[in-house]
């Protein structure tokens, strides 16, 4: 850190990255509240735990080789080879993958990267709830979580990667490289798995599964609202000045950038933010006649489906996107169902995938012809890269590794619990010692009452 | 004699690299978290499928089952 505003930076850049992290974690509880309120009573303990045990599961794989994809990956393998350069100081035996003095940077990037991750494996989580093997769900997380999502990043969601460069792919808050991907592997995963017992009557119409408790489904997608928030922060690189930048910027100015070192700036987000959640909310209200838990879900479909633009769009653009957006959604979402009788727990392929989907191809239409990159020789922003972006991220990358697991796993009888443990409920099977230890409890006080002290007259 | 390299802080900061114990060991330290990380997965995995095997089969009683469905 040579002189006192490199310092500054540096030190302004790593407390940054931290708050972030740290707001991002909101998301995973959010979502975890989601999951065990929209889930029934007897699978209470078991859906929490599934995603729970995301956080460890993809920590420690992310370190082992997801950033180092990250690093290695943006030309690999259709455009160049392996970036052996920038990944080999991202591998976990990296002296930068630790407490380094000489280094203040690469662990809160990692980390913000890394609760990017947890968000994907947890889309999947919740759509796949009171069915799947927790086994099962456990290497889909790792896959989504480690692997797939980073690979997308690494080709779309990186400075120098080759959709950006090529197809002047733009997806500047995720809108697809974590929200389409999620949600198309999410699609891949419910295709095999097959609907909850009584999701679908005799005649295939689908049945409503109400939440347990609707408090908890609101509180934790109002924590996943204040997570996403975060989120966003996250998605840009804080002050950076254009010769550290080395594009084409001119002249001395500082700026906030988007991941691909593109100017933007934390108001103009924050402006866009707000809108398209708004936008979203309103939209979803009217579509689904007032329907709580669809006008809460319909909030975050919206600030997904604007996210994509979300660094250039002007707020009113934000705003109509969403609804535009949060309309098709929940359209589509009920099409599907009842057509190819898949059972979204919570409309998270709806939510996440199709409204990430919509979103790219909109951002394509809406900021044509705008640069994807700071950098001279990027093709610029248009709606067929955009859209080959999309089916990437929702069928290329989401969609078939998920079908493909899961056919795999179904074939091996490790894909889903039993039926009969389906309807006793996952949590007596699991957890039956509870019920038996309380029984004990009981007992046992009853005796000591009994034994020591006499009742009144 | 430190395990981190570094036995006071009487240093450059400009000169100081990483602070952790085993510099030099980091491929072995990776090698040990990779085998614990396969070896929950393998762990999980068999427990899983005894406990479903065995819920399974105490799920026949009818009754019990019927309760757990009405409990909701």
């Amino acid at each position: 850190m040579d002189g006192n505003l490199n310092a500054l930076t540096t030190v302004f850049t790593e407390f940054y990255y931290w708050v972030t992290v740290v707001f991002m974690f909101l998301i995973h509880v959010g979502f975890c509240m989601y999951e065990v309120g929209a889930s029934r009573r007897r699978n209470h303990m078991h859906t929490l735990m599934k995603n729970v045990m995301v956080i460890p599961l993809v920590t420690v794989t992310f370190f082992f080789f997801g950033w180092w994809i990250y690093w290695a990956f943006p030309m690999f393998p259709f455009f160049g080879g392996l970036d052996h350069e920038m990944g080999s100081g991202n591998l976990p035996w990296a002296q930068s993958m630790g407490p380094n003095a000489a280094d203040r940077i690469t662990g809160v990037f990692w980390a913000a990267f890394l609760l990017f991750s947890w968000t994907a494996a947890s889309i999947v989580s919740g759509a796949v709830i009171e069915r799947i093997r927790s086994s099962a769900l456990w290497v889909h997380a790792v896959l989504i979580g480690s692997v797939w999502w980073i690979i997308d990043a690494a080709w779309g969601w990186h400075y120098d990667g080759w959709m950006v460069k090529f197809l002047g792919y733009h997806d500047a808050y995720a809108s697809g490289v974590i929200h389409a991907i999620a949600g198309g592997y999410a699609l891949g995963v419910i295709a095999v798995l097959g609907p909850r017992i009584g999701k679908f009557a005799k005649d295939g119409t689908p049945r409503d599964i109400p939440p347990h408790n609707p408090w908890m489904l609101t509180i934790g997608i109002f924590l996943i609202y204040t997570g996403f928030w975060g989120f966003y922060a996250a998605c840009n690189v804080p002050v950076i000045s254009p010769e550290g930048i080395g594009g084409q910027i001119t002249g001395t100015t500082w700026t906030a950038t988007n991941i691909y070192l593109a100017p933007t700036s934390l108001s103009g987000i924050t402006f866009n933010f707000l809108m398209s959640l708004s936008g979203g909310l309103m939209a979803a209200y009217l579509v689904s006649k007032g329907d709580a838990f669809w006008t809460f879900s319909g909030g975050l479909a919206g600030v997904i489906t604007a996210s994509a633009g979300n660094d250039l769009y002007h707020p009113v653009q934000a705003m109509l996107i969403a609804a535009v957006g949060v309309v098709i959604v929940y359209r589509l979402h009920f099409w599907v169902e009842r057509r190819f009788k898949l059972d979204d727990a919570v409309g998270a392929v709806a939510v996440h995938g199709y409204a990430g989907f919509v979103g790219l191809i909109i951002a394509g239409f809406v900021l044509w012809g705008a640069p994807s990159s700071p950098y001279e020789g990027y093709a610029t922003v248009n709606p067929l890269g955009q859209f080959i972006g999309a089916m990437i991220m929702f069928f290329g990358l989401g969609f078939l590794p998920a079908f493909a697991v899961s056919k795999i796993q179904a074939a091996m009888g490790v894909l889903r619990i039993p039926e009969e443990v389906e309807l006793e409920g996952l949590d007596y099977a699991e957890h039956h010692a509870y019920e038996e230890a309380k029984e004990a409890i009981i007992e046992a006080d009853k005796a000591h009452l009994a034994a020591k002290l006499t009742p009144a007259e | 004699m430190s395990s981190i390299g570094y036995e006071s802080w009487a240093v450059d900061l400009a000169d100081v690299g990483p602070i952790y114990p085993f510099q030099g060991s980091e491929m072995l330290m990776v090698a040990l978290g990779v085998i614990f990380w396969l070896g929950w997965h393998r762990i999980q995995f068999v427990r899983e499928s005894e406990h479903l095997k065995r819920a399974k089969q105490r799920a026949l009683d009818h009754e019990k089952v019927q309760q757990s469905v009405e409990r909701y």
